[in-house]
């Protein structure tokens, strides 16, 4: 008989609750991955930023428009290299639930986002066809778009019936870039505008810039919004990192509360555990006392019940880490396609569900193996549990 | 024979709150190795404490405890420990077998901390179960055999490593007569055929009479 063979036949001696334990600490832990994928692929909108773009938006509110003049004389400022504007355009595909991102945007916005991975020859289709649209990988599987498909889109900000010819589907470079937007040319909604409300047309709501030097990117924002000082659209100019970051921070207080949450889940399981192995440990200050009386040492004793409160730990714990995959897929797939752009289970998470069972075993120990090793083997023996 | 257990003017008292109270008063004792010792008395007289003082299972407040050549009286926790698994073998009233563990597994708990390997350990239980006539019930759990069953088991335990000296506290306290007996001749074997010390309290005379000497205690005082 081994020892390990003892702690393990000790952990099932009371099978229903250990298995309630178990399934406690499983359920706990799958929270705690769920909430954690929540925020931090919250936090990865922000990481998926690049520290060579910067965005210019209206300094009062992103809602106000600026006038397209503006393109001309930010490209003037030294160390731009790119400017590409952008209309958020909003509208309905088939039915309001259909939430994904549609952007009109110049046409260098593959160059300004080289994440955005769309081959040469889509690329120039797309640029001779007056409506044509590139959709991410992402929306094209969920949607099942094609080349060539049309895209119908009731507008809401920009309203009537919009006609879009599916001409390129971009790749995601990187696990934490957007493949979910629809991207068409702004003069196909400018056109429009100008045509049936022009005090609507010649208007972007943002820049977004790439400059050469990031090093450089404070001083290159307040270059640009000097420019437009004094003017009736002042301008502010900020890192797309401190952009994004502007609109995780809206949600702040939910991320911040989610956040908190995760962590008290995992007091929860401590407290779970802790109970059991408290109550398991009382009902054995009999057998600790023979234990000691046939001569094992105050060191087996620790291992015995250490390694019994950790081996629920762990069953627990690893059954939940374990699930929190397929649990996360299913989640990504039940929500709405585009509320986050990307939805997966991030390294970090299971590391710090790992930490948090690691933890969590060792310390509902503690208090056990204190009370075994000060128990007096006369007095282990008089106990009535 | 030499004395295997000498005891010199031991005494022990317990502290409750902030009263003092005295179990043994100074008791002078040398049980001699190959020795049937019995130790009787009333309920509270002590006989109890005194065994657990020579197991090393609780500490004097007084004298000097000298036991198979050691004082365990200056031994610290860990010394004490590793002394009681090589010297001393111990029978309580009750059997404490951990109920989880199969016969084999019990007897075969203080093997664990040797440095036998599994076949050897494994030699060594058969043979300890085989002495107690328990060979035929190794893979039963302690829900499976019958009082004087698990008391068998409870003894092949205390004697498997071989110690020196085996102390039994009420060993037939909580069996039938024929458990009693059984268990009894046993200790009785034990002690002629393997040269164990066997020092055993009980409240019972006939038990008693397997005994080689008697000792009463009464209020803390040998008699």
């Amino acid at each position: 008989m081994k020892v390990f063979k003892l702690i393990f036949k000790n952990a099932l001696r009371h099978k229903l609750r250990t298995s309630l334990t178990i399934l406690g600490i499983m359920i706990a832990i799958i929270a705690f991955g769920l909430l954690r994928t929540v925020v931090t692929i919250w936090d990865s909108s922000v990481d998926a930023t690049m520290a060579n773009r910067l965005v210019t938006r209206q300094s009062v509110s992103f809602i106000f428009p600026l006038p397209f003049a503006y393109k001309e004389k930010i490209q003037s400022v030294p160390g731009v290299t790119q400017v590409c504007g952008a209309i958020w355009f909003g509208g309905v595909y088939k039915d309001k639930n259909n939430f994904f991102a549609r952007l009109a945007a110049d046409d260098n916005i593959f160059e300004v986002y080289p994440e955005f991975l769309l081959s040469k020859e889509q690329f120039e289709n797309y640029k001779k066809q007056r409506n044509g649209c590139v959709v991410g990988a992402d929306i094209a599987k969920q949607y099942n778009f094609k080349i060539g498909d049309q895209i119908v889109l009731d507008g809401d900000i920009f309203p009537g019936r919009w006609e879009f010819e599916v001409c390129g589907i971009y790749q995601p470079k990187n696990k934490n870039t957007d493949a979910t937007q629809m991207i068409f040319h702004t003069d196909y909604v400018n056109e429009r505008m100008l045509e049936q409300t022009p005090v609507r047309a010649n208007q972007y709501m943002w820049y977004m810039i790439q400059i050469g030097d990031p090093n450089r990117s404070a001083q290159i924002s307040n270059q640009i919004d000097d420019l437009f000082k004094n003017s009736t659209a002042e301008t502010k100019t900020e890192t797309e990192r401190a952009f994004a970051q502007g609109f995780v921070s809206a949600s702040g207080a939910i991320i911040t509360a989610m956040n908190w949450m995760s962590f008290m889940i995992i007091g929860i399981i401590l407290l779970v555990v802790a109970n059991t192995m408290i109550m398991s440990a009382r009902e054995r200050t009999r057998e600790y006392a023979v234990f000691k009386t046939l001569g094992f040492s105050a060191l087996h004793l620790t291992g015995l019940i250490l390694g019994e409160s950790m081996l629920i730990a762990c069953l627990g714990g690893g059954i939940g880490v374990a699930l929190i995959f397929p649990i996360v897929k299913g989640f990504e797939e039940a929500m709405p396609k585009g509320f986050f752009p990307f939805f997966f289970v991030e390294p970090i998470t299971i590391v710090l569900a790992v930490i948090a069972i690691l933890v969590v075993g060792l310390i509902a120990a503690i208090f056990p193996i204190q009370r075994a090793l000060s128990t007096k083997i006369v007095d282990g023996f008089r106990f009535v549990g | 024979m030499s004395a295997i257990i000498q005891v010199k003017n031991l005494s022990k008292s317990y502290w409750r709150n902030s009263l003092e109270i005295p179990v043994l008063h100074d008791i002078t004792l040398d049980v001699q190795e190959g020795e049937f010792l019995a130790l009787m008395g009333p309920s509270g007289s002590g006989k109890t404490t005194l065994l657990n003082l020579i197991a090393g299972i609780d500490r004097p407040t007084n004298g000097e405890l000298t036991v198979a050549e050691t004082n365990i009286a200056n031994l610290g926790e860990s010394a004490l420990a590793k002394w009681r698994s090589s010297n001393v073998g111990f029978v309580f009233q009750f059997y404490n077998l951990i109920p989880v563990l199969t016969a084999f597994e019990n007897v075969e708990l203080p093997l664990l901390l040797t440095k036998l390997s599994k076949s050897e350990r494994r030699k060594h239980v058969e043979a300890t179960l085989n002495i107690v006539g328990l060979g035929d019930r190794m893979s039963h759990y302690p829900k499976q055999l019958s009082g004087g069953q698990e008391q068998r088991v409870a003894i092949a335990r205390a004697i498997v490593t071989d110690p020196v000296i085996l102390v039994a506290d009420e060993p037939t306290g909580d069996l039938d007569r024929n458990s009693a007996e059984e268990i009894l001749t046993l200790m009785d074997r034990l002690n002629k055929e393997f040269k164990k010390t066997v020092m055993m309290v009980t409240h019972d005379p006939h038990a008693a009479e397997k005994a080689s000497r008697k000792l009463h205690l009464d209020k803390g005082d040998l008699v």
